[in-house]
């Protein structure tokens, strides 16, 4: 599972400790994810940076998050659990991308 | 009925690619004439979504057309922004006239259907539309522009409404 930053997470569950966690930004540009695959470990947060004039989302494909990105802000989530996520723009579904998490 | 809305899908297509075809034959198109055409295009989509918000009662369907007016609103700001430091005046001519007509069928037509019907109808014609106004974006509109910053606005609009019918097709499987 994956929990959004500012969200809130479930009593009990602890993230590995914050000292190595990292922030792995993906740009929003022109219709695309820039990187559309990154690599990160459970703690790190992934950021997406939407420089483009239309809102975008990234929609987990499994539902795990979905995350508005509106015209020219940011969103992020926290990631928790290790696998392969692809996403998704819900809006402009032909946009794509992959995180991978690993322990 | 549903051979009437395939019938009138298909005149879209036709009297729009005709109606570029018959534009760029005559006369090759301007920047102002372009400019008009891809805001009148815009705006077509964003009247077909207005209709759609007051009358679907679908979900997918209500969220669809709640896009497509967020987006064609962006990109028209972004266009009216453009050519007004461009400096340039949008410019009617009869391709727009032709897809302002068009629409004016469709809008018709789809004033007369409801539920389901609509629908479908209204997904249909979205997927159809913005099908056209691609082709019409990339083999002509783009490769007309003189504008290298024109030129890059409707690039990047092509990438938004090739992505809007993308969108249509899912929401036309889910209605299914």
């Amino acid at each position: 599972m994956l929990a959004l930053v500012g969200g809130l997470l479930l009593p009990g569950v602890f993230l590995p400790v914050a000292a190595s966690a990292e922030t792995i930004t993906v740009k929003v540009s022109k219709l695309a994810f820039v990187p559309a695959s990154v690599t990160a470990k459970i703690g790190d947060t992934i950021e997406w940076a939407n420089a483009d004039f239309v809102d975008h989302t990234a929609t987990a494909t499994d539902k795990a998050f979905d995350v508005k990105l509106p015209a020219g802000k940011t969103g992020s989530v926290t990631l928790s659990q290790a696998g392969t996520f692809p996403y998704f723009c819900r809006v402009h579904p032909m946009m794509k991308g992959t995180i991978a998490v690993t322990e | 009925m549903k051979s009437l809305n395939r019938l009138g899908i298909a005149l879209a297509g036709l009297m729009l690619t005709t109606g570029l075809g018959v534009a760029a034959e005559t006369a090759k198109l301007t920047d102002p004439q372009i400019a008009h055409i891809a805001y009148t295009a815009d705006n077509v989509d964003i009247e077909a979504a207005k209709l759609a918000l007051k009358t679907s009662k679908t979900k997918a369907v209500q969220d669809f057309a709640e896009n497509m007016i967020r987006d064609h609103e962006a990109v028209n700001k972004q266009a009216l922004a453009l050519v007004a430091k461009l400096k340039v005046t949008p410019e009617d001519n009869p391709t727009s006239q032709a897809l302002t007509k068009q629409a004016a069928a469709t809008q018709a037509h789809l004033a007369t259907l409801k539920g389901a019907a609509f629908d479908k109808a209204y997904v249909d014609n979205e997927v159809a539309y913005h099908h056209a106004v691609n082709g019409a974006l990339e083999t002509t509109l783009i490769p007309a522009t003189q504008s290298a910053e024109l030129k890059d606005l409707l690039t990047t609009g092509l990438k938004i409404f090739k992505g809007h019918e993308e969108h249509a097709r899912m929401v036309a499987g889910k209605l299914k």
